[in-house]
């Protein structure tokens, strides 16, 4: 029996044999062959076998994303059979006596760049495609596995050095158990997907995470951080009691998760969720939240080759905005660049990017992107309670760019005869510290804040959330992080406005007691936490939140602010 | 050879979807096949080429044909940009 420890990154025990995810690189040796006819039958064989590994995708994409997104895998296929592509590569092998893989991989890339050449965002978009076809033809050819995600056939646990946004969409979700990460902190991609998933995880685990191999005995403690190879029968057994322990717990806070979220003494605050899609719509219902506090809009830019139609956006924030009627959906415009990358936009390279052109800075250069999704918004608010709030904004003078920017598209839809939200909320994210400093003088031009401790934290910190050996300063439990967030609560009460949370904070049991005592409004959190985190608050009153608080506001750090909640608060253990 | 005049009213241009439909039809013919658009020329079977060819909504396009089938080629190429790639 062996052990790792991370950073506890998602609640749970899961037990299960692991599954290792490597990409493989390709890698393609240029040289001579003798037999240019048995060189292209193996072009052909390969061609066959890609063939029908686009036609599953197709299906896959028709049903999972819809046929706007298949039908790129249909133009691909095209591709993969186009006479051009494969007359150049023919007579290449041909008379060149050169390997398929090198007269393939050249053409294909000379298409590509050709492609790119012409200055249009759809056409580089192709050239993607191309080369997309082309590296799973090679893979084919060489004989290695399309995704390390095929081989996921039982239910395992994860352990990977990092995983990207596409490699998880690649993942069959029924059969994940868990994920290991040697990366990354608490709020990086993979510890987001599980907490949404609702599985457990540990990250920034390190190198000691790469001894593990595929069909390895692991049991993942997501409370603990820990990883454990080889569990011995007797300490098996506690994770399978601990596991169903927590299990009945959620169970026993379900039961409550459509009651208001109200303090013993008759203190009432909201408990919203965070979502990232129209398919979750119907989880956050579900889990007794009370509206949605986060609706990330980036759902619409990913996955795809081209910009979102105004019309298409104006169906996604219309349907998610009407399922929840007259409860609030907070919609957040496009928030790209820093870690998130759109292929599609071109975003040049930035020596730092979370101090770069990322979020709202990124929208108002971008017209182009900015207010379509504005005038989709303005249309689809109209009959139901859809906020807009506005990602990274460090100054009052971005609010008046941005609010003339809404005026602009309001004026124009108008114009143009639509329905119009003319009352709509307007909030902002409170995420660099001058916004938190400046909360006094932004209560003036926003109705309401919602606190992004995420960013806030890595910011006030000068800690990386993604860098795992600073990731632990940038977890938001600290005096500086709950002192900013006192400064925002107090100017927006002082003239009446309401703050929210949205950051991975919201839905943490430690930091709820401090919250709530500060007094926060709204928490929003993903759905697995929305019941937990009502338990909670129905069973602590409002006057011993405050004084937890106040003391933990003065305490000194991370772990001290941890051990007192815990010991203040016994509340605030599960189970 | 014969030739015939197109202008593409489709949103997109012949790009995405239409450049796709227009590649399929046309390789349902023997006869060769290209489509000009400006200054460039590309073969009507290929999709790669097609999309160089960078024709926008409104584009004129010039295709031609030649061999058994050429005129039903053209004929069915006409009617696809007509009917607007069957999206209305």
């Amino acid at each position: 029996m062996k052990s790792i420890s991370g950073i506890p990154a998602s609640y749970g025990i899961a037990i299960g044999p692991a599954f290792v995810f490597t990409r493989v690189e390709i890698v393609i040796e240029p040289c001579n062959i003798q037999d240019p006819k048995a060189e292209w039958k193996r072009f052909v064989q390969a061609q066959e076998e890609t063939s029908k590994q686009l036609d599953v995708a197709y299906l896959k994409a028709q049903e999972e994303l819809g046929e706007e997104e298949a039908g790129i895998f249909e133009a691909q296929k095209l591709m993969l059979q186009d006479p051009e592509l494969i007359n150049t590569v023919k007579s290449r092998v041909d008379s060149e006596l050169i390997n398929v893989e090198t007269a393939l991989y050249e053409s294909a890339e000379s298409f590509a760049l050709q492609l790119e050449a012409i200055e249009d965002e759809y056409l580089s978009a192709r050239a993607l495609d191309i080369r997309d076809v082309s590296s799973r033809l090679l893979r084919n050819l060489l004989g290695l596995k399309n995704s390390p995600a095929d081989g996921l056939k039982i239910p395992s646990i994860i352990t990977a050095q990092d995983l990207t946004p596409s490699d998880t969409v690649m993942l069959n979700k029924d059969l994940v158990l868990g994920f290991c990460i040697e990366v990354g902190g608490s709020t990086s991609h993979t510890a987001i997907l599980a907490r949404g998933l609702g599985i457990p995880a540990v990250v920034g685990a390190g190198e000691p995470l790469r001894k593990i191999k595929t069909g390895d005995k692991l049991v993942i403690d997501g409370d603990a951080g820990e990883i454990i190879i080889d569990a011995d029968k007797k300490s098996l057994k506690q994770f399978r009691d601990r596991q169903k322990k927590f299990l009945m717990a959620q169970a026993d806070a379900e039961a409550i998760s459509h009651q208001p979220a109200i303090t013993t003494d008759g203190h009432q605050v909201e408990v919203v969720a965070n979502i990232g899609s129209v398919d979750d719509v119907q989880p956050a219902i579900l889990s007794g939240a009370e509206g949605v506090g986060l609706l990330r809009s980036e759902f619409l830019y990913l996955e795809r080759s081209s910009l979102p139609t105004e019309e298409e956006q104006y169906e996604s924030y219309k349907t998610i905005g009407d399922a929840f009627g007259d409860r609030p959906v907070i919609l957040r415009s496009l928030d790209v660049g820093g870690d998130k990358d759109i292929p599609y936009i071109d975003m040049p390279p930035e020596a730092n990017p979370f101090l770069g052109v990322r979020a709202i800075r990124l929208c108002l250069s971008r017209p182009d992107i900015f207010k379509p999704q504005l005038r989709a918004a303005l249309r689809a608010g109209y009959g139901n309670n859809l906020k807009l709030m506005f990602p990274m904004v460090a100054t009052v003078e971005d609010v008046v760019k941005i609010r003339e920017v809404l005026e602009e598209c309001k004026q124009e839809l108008r114009d143009e005869g639509y329905d119009v939200a003319e009352e709509m909320e307007i909030g902002i994210m409170i995420e660099i510290p001058s916004a938190a400093i400046l909360a006094d003088q932004l209560t003036e031009v926003v109705d309401f804040f919602s606190i992004g401790t995420n960013d806030l934290s890595q910011y006030a910190l000068a800690a990386d959330r993604t860098n795992a050996q600073v990731a632990p300063m940038a977890s938001g439990f600290q005096p500086a992080v709950f002192r900013l967030i006192k400064m925002v609560i107090d100017a927006a009460h002082a003239k009446g406005k309401w703050v929210g949370l949205c950051g991975e904070m919201a839905g943490e049991l430690l930091a709820i007691p401090i919250l709530l005592g500060l007094g926060l409004d709204e928490f929003s959190m993903n759905p697995p936490a929305v019941p937990f985190a009502k338990r909670l608050i129905r069973s602590i009153s409002m006057e011993h939140a405050r004084q937890v608080a106040e003391t933990a506001i003065n305490l000194k750090g991370d772990k001290e602010i941890r051990k007192y909640v815990q010991e203040a608060v016994p509340e605030v253990n599960r189970g | 050879m014969p030739e015939i005049k197109l202008t593409i009213t489709h949103e997109v241009g012949l790009h995405a979807r239409p450049a796709s439909t227009f590649v399929q039809t046309a390789a349902k013919f023997s006869s060769d096949i290209e489509v000009t658009h400006g200054e460039t020329t590309a073969n009507a079977k290929s999709i790669l080429a097609v999309l160089t060819l960078g024709a926008h909504k409104d584009a004129e396009i010039v295709v031609k044909a030649e061999g058994e089938d050429a005129d039903e080629a053209l004929k069915a190429l006409e009617e696809l940009v007509l009917d607007n790639f069957g999206e209305h």
